[in-house]
């Protein structure tokens, strides 16, 4: 549903005028507050030239710092989403296995580890372990450690998705693929996991960018992540922290906001093709016919609330 | 169905790419743990890269008082300044860099400490560095920790230094970050009025261009840091080259130049004991 | 193990864990209503405001958030809390962490929204409710408690994140503090485990119960 004309009705002269008066006093104080933050910026010496020319003058700054930093960022990321999706697809299975130990197991490893902190993980890997073990070079034990947490962690969460993707669909498609003789697990296999799993995928991208912004966390072990590298490192070489974290921010903000697009645009699209093929609609209202169990991202409509979990920093 | 298996046949590209890229990454740290122990060609030495004054990697370049005194060692070992590999050395990974032969030698503020000789060897020390306090130049209210009591001093979230301050003046008011740099920012913007840390490391901020005139060390040491080299434990023979080699820097005055070069703009001189006498190699 | 306790204040850094979870939570949900509201009304300049609030701090690290509140808010803008740093540091972090969950409070009220049936706003508007009127009495009791699920992560997320607050609080909160104690004594497996344990009695009954409420709290359809 789309929430605009939906919610309110199409406003009078008397409700444009209050409409008005409402679009002005948002844009002022929106201007003023920029002003301010301005002024302050520049009466505390932070818009000096010299701490920001190295941008434009120094390709350094970008060639050694900012650039590998964001690599490393998207290395760590990419190398635990498809760990995580390994992981989760086991966990995933695990807790929908038939067998009551290996449902047990998988229950208490998923739940343990969404419950830890993704940053006291990666302390405890990498000072408790990596940093020690002398089957790992130094630059790699801190990618391990970030891996390895973020693996856990959205690992186990995608855990969660796999398992409420599969308890959304109809029981009829269950019930069909036993009815002709495949075994639970092959019917999990065959026919209710590669539904759950494009029904997952908006929700899937979505955690990418949890992924992206945990690996910030990587500060706290010093894996040469966009933050270590483009903040800490560039600030304390050319003596301009505050500018370097603003700019950092910009990066991050730019590449999540357009990982939050994609999925928002891969969402509906899904939508569409759905609705065209006529098949079971598991985005429909709840209360609607069949539509039983709502997976966490649909019955959700809108525009991209796919980053909907916020353990990140 | 035969959608999705093409999806799944692309997802499992994906991972094999993705494993494979990692994998030429795994290769190329491999080989650097074992060039370590060759010697023959060139030296891998572990330092500072995110430290000003003592080491700093800034694009490609080294800079800092322990890369000039590094250098100079390696030099004497019979190493030219291209044959020098850096390697960073975070503190939590000193022990295991040199155990494991990733490096030979590490000049990264490292403290000679029993604890430490339990796992390393040190040759050296080769600087006798304190815990002091960095403030604005124009401040002259600040002269050590006694007159800290109730002004705002920043420092790095549960390092000795904090501790230590807070120990021995309760009335501090005290602000952590997660890195000096921070620390300097806030001393700059006048938010905070003292920084405490070693006083080299205090005056290698103190001595960056962008902060050029505006900040000081206090000068009024208040524990010892003695700097060693660190190597492998028991190698006698090699810390008896550093020894012999940091004994010549101190007469032939190079010592002097990477102190000053490093660490002097802004008026900063090594506190009593420097230069010091290395310990015997055992 | 029993050395740990009784030489520094663990459950003492729990206990302010504690309080920064609860202080948040009723931040973040406050701010998150206010942004939700903001996102689906009638004036196109608080929609616009109420998006660019959720972008922007939903794509930012916390981490940074919570730097800049002490680097940029109170050294450079001078909005300092409290005189003590240590007060004024563990202000910001209740804040910074009401902001940012807020951001997910706002899409979690927003996806509550969207599940009510459309007749249910239709009904609303048609008795000639005002939009204040029809969020106040229909919509929002409703999209409360659709939105449970994803209030309760956010909750859980909440908690764990207090972890970072560690970068401007120092040792006072249990990262920071697990951080002091590694730099002390070395690693220790048996510590990393009490402080993990300590997480999940936490959280884990949070989560047990907000499945148990969602279920009970369903509007019936």
């Amino acid at each position: 549903m789309s929430a605009e004309n939906v919610l309110f009705d199409a406003p009078g002269p008397r409700a444009r005028l209050r409409h008005n008066i409402l679009t002005v006093v948002g844009v002022v104080l929106l201007a003023a507050i920029l002003w301010v933050v301005y002024r302050r910026m520049a009466e505390a010496n932070q818009l000096e030239p010299y701490l920001w020319q190295p941008y434009v003058t120094d390709a350094a700054v970008w060639t050694s710092y900012i650039l590998p930093g964001l690599q490393a960022t998207l290395e760590a990321a990419a190398i635990s989403m498809v760990l995580a999706g390994v992981y989760g697809l086991v966990f995933g299975m695990g807790r929908l296995s038939e067998h009551r130990p290996i449902r047990w197991v998988s229950s208490v490893v998923v739940e343990f580890f969404r419950s830890v902190p993704v940053l006291l993980m990666m302390v405890f890997f990498f000072y408790g372990y990596f940093a020690r073990a002398d089957w790992l070079s130094s630059t790699m034990a801190p990618l391990a450690a970030v891996v390895l947490g973020l693996t856990l962690y959205n690992g186990s969460v995608i855990a969660e998705l796999v398992r409420s993707g599969v308890h959304s669909l109809p029981k009829g498609q269950a019930e069909a693929g036993l009815s002709i003789g495949l075994t639970p697990t092959q019917t999990l296999r065959s026919i209710q996991l590669p539904q759950a799993l494009r029904a997952m995928l908006p929700a899937l991208i979505g955690q990418l960018v949890v992924v992206l912004k945990d690996t910030a966390l990587g500060t706290v072990v010093l894996y040469p992540e966009l933050l270590t590298q483009g903040g800490r490192t560039l600030g304390s070489a050319y003596g301009n922290v505050i500018p370097a974290y603003i700019v950092v921010a910009v990066i991050f903000i730019v590449i999540n906001y357009a990982l939050t697009v994609v999925a928002g645009r891969v969402e509906s699209r899904m939508k569409r093709k759905r609705r065209s093929a006529g098949g079971p609609q598991t985005n429909a209202m709840p209360g609607a016919p069949g539509g039983e169990g709502t997976m966490e991202s649909s019955g959700v409509g809108g525009d991209n609330v796919q980053n909907i979990d916020a353990t990140s920093r | 169905m035969k959608s999705t298996r093409t999806g799944l046949a692309a997802a499992a590209a994906v991972l094999a790419l993705t494993v494979s890229a990692c994998g030429s990454d795994d290769g190329g740290g491999g080989d650097a743990g074992s060039g370590g122990d060759g010697g023959g060609d060139s030296i891998r030495i572990g330092i500072k890269f995110d430290q000003p004054g003592l080491g700093l990697k800034q694009g490609e370049e080294y800079t800092g008082m322990d890369v000039d005194i590094a250098t100079y060692v390696a030099g004497e070992l019979g190493y030219s300044e291209d044959q020098i590999e850096w390697v960073q050395a975070p503190s939590a990974q000193r022990e295991n860099l040199i155990a494991t032969d990733q490096v030979r030698l590490i000049f990264a503020t490292y403290s000679i400490t029993d604890e430490r000789k339990e796992q390393v060897s040190f040759a050296g020390p080769y600087f006798i560095a304190g815990q002091d306090l960095l403030v604005r130049s124009d401040d002259d209210s600040i002269t050590g920790p006694d007159s800290l009591d109730g002004k705002s001093l920043c420092s790095v979230t549960g390092s000795t230094s904090a501790q230590n301050v807070q120990e021995e003046v309760p009335g501090v008011n005290l602000q952590e970050f997660g890195t000096y740099s921070e620390c300097v920012a806030a001393l700059q913007s006048g938010a905070i009025d003292a920084l405490t840390t070693d006083d080299t490391i205090l005056a290698g901020y103190a001595a960056q261009p962008q902060y050029e005139g505006q900040l000081k060390v206090v000068g009024n040491t208040f524990s010892e840091e003695r700097y060693g080299v660190g190597l492998k434990k028991g190698d006698t023979e090699l810390c008896q080259q550093v020894t012999d080699a940091i004994n010549q820097m101190f007469e032939d005055g190079s010592w002097q130049a990477a102190v000053d070069d490093n660490l002097g703009q802004a008026g900063y001189q090594p506190g009593a004991g420097n230069p010091p006498t290395p310990d015997e190699c055992a | 193990m029993g050395d740990f306790f009784s030489n520094y204040d663990i459950l003492g850094a729990f206990w302010v864990t504690v309080q920064l979870s609860v202080l948040s939570a009723i931040g973040a949900l406050v701010i998150g209503t206010v942004v939700a509201v903001l996102r689906i009304s009638p004036v196109g300049v608080l929609r616009l405001i109420g998006s660019l609030y959720v972008n922007l701090i939903r794509n930012t690290p916390l981490t940074l958030l919570m730097v800049s509140s002490i680097l940029g808010l109170t050294f450079i803008l001078g909005l300092q809390i409290s005189e003590q740093n240590t007060r004024n540091a563990y202000w910001w972090a209740v804040i910074m962490l009401s902001v940012y969950h807020a951001a997910f409070v706002c899409e979690a009220i927003r996806s509550g929204v969207n599940t009510i049936p459309a007749g249910q706003a239709e009904a609303a508007r048609s008795i000639g409710l005002t939009f204040g009127q029809s969020m106040r009495e229909v919509l929002l009791p409703q999209a409360f408690r659709g939105a449970i699920a994803p209030l309760g992560s956010t909750l859980i997320a909440l908690i764990k994140n207090t972890t970072v607050a560690a970068v401007i609080l120092g040792t006072a909160e249990a990262a920071g503090l697990l951080a002091q104690i590694t730099e002390n004594e070395g690693a220790s497996l048996p510590l990393f485990f009490v402080f993990a344990l300590g997480f999940v009695v936490l959280t884990l009954p949070i989560g047990i119960g907000i499945t148990n409420l969602s279920r009970r709290l369903a509007v019936k359809r």
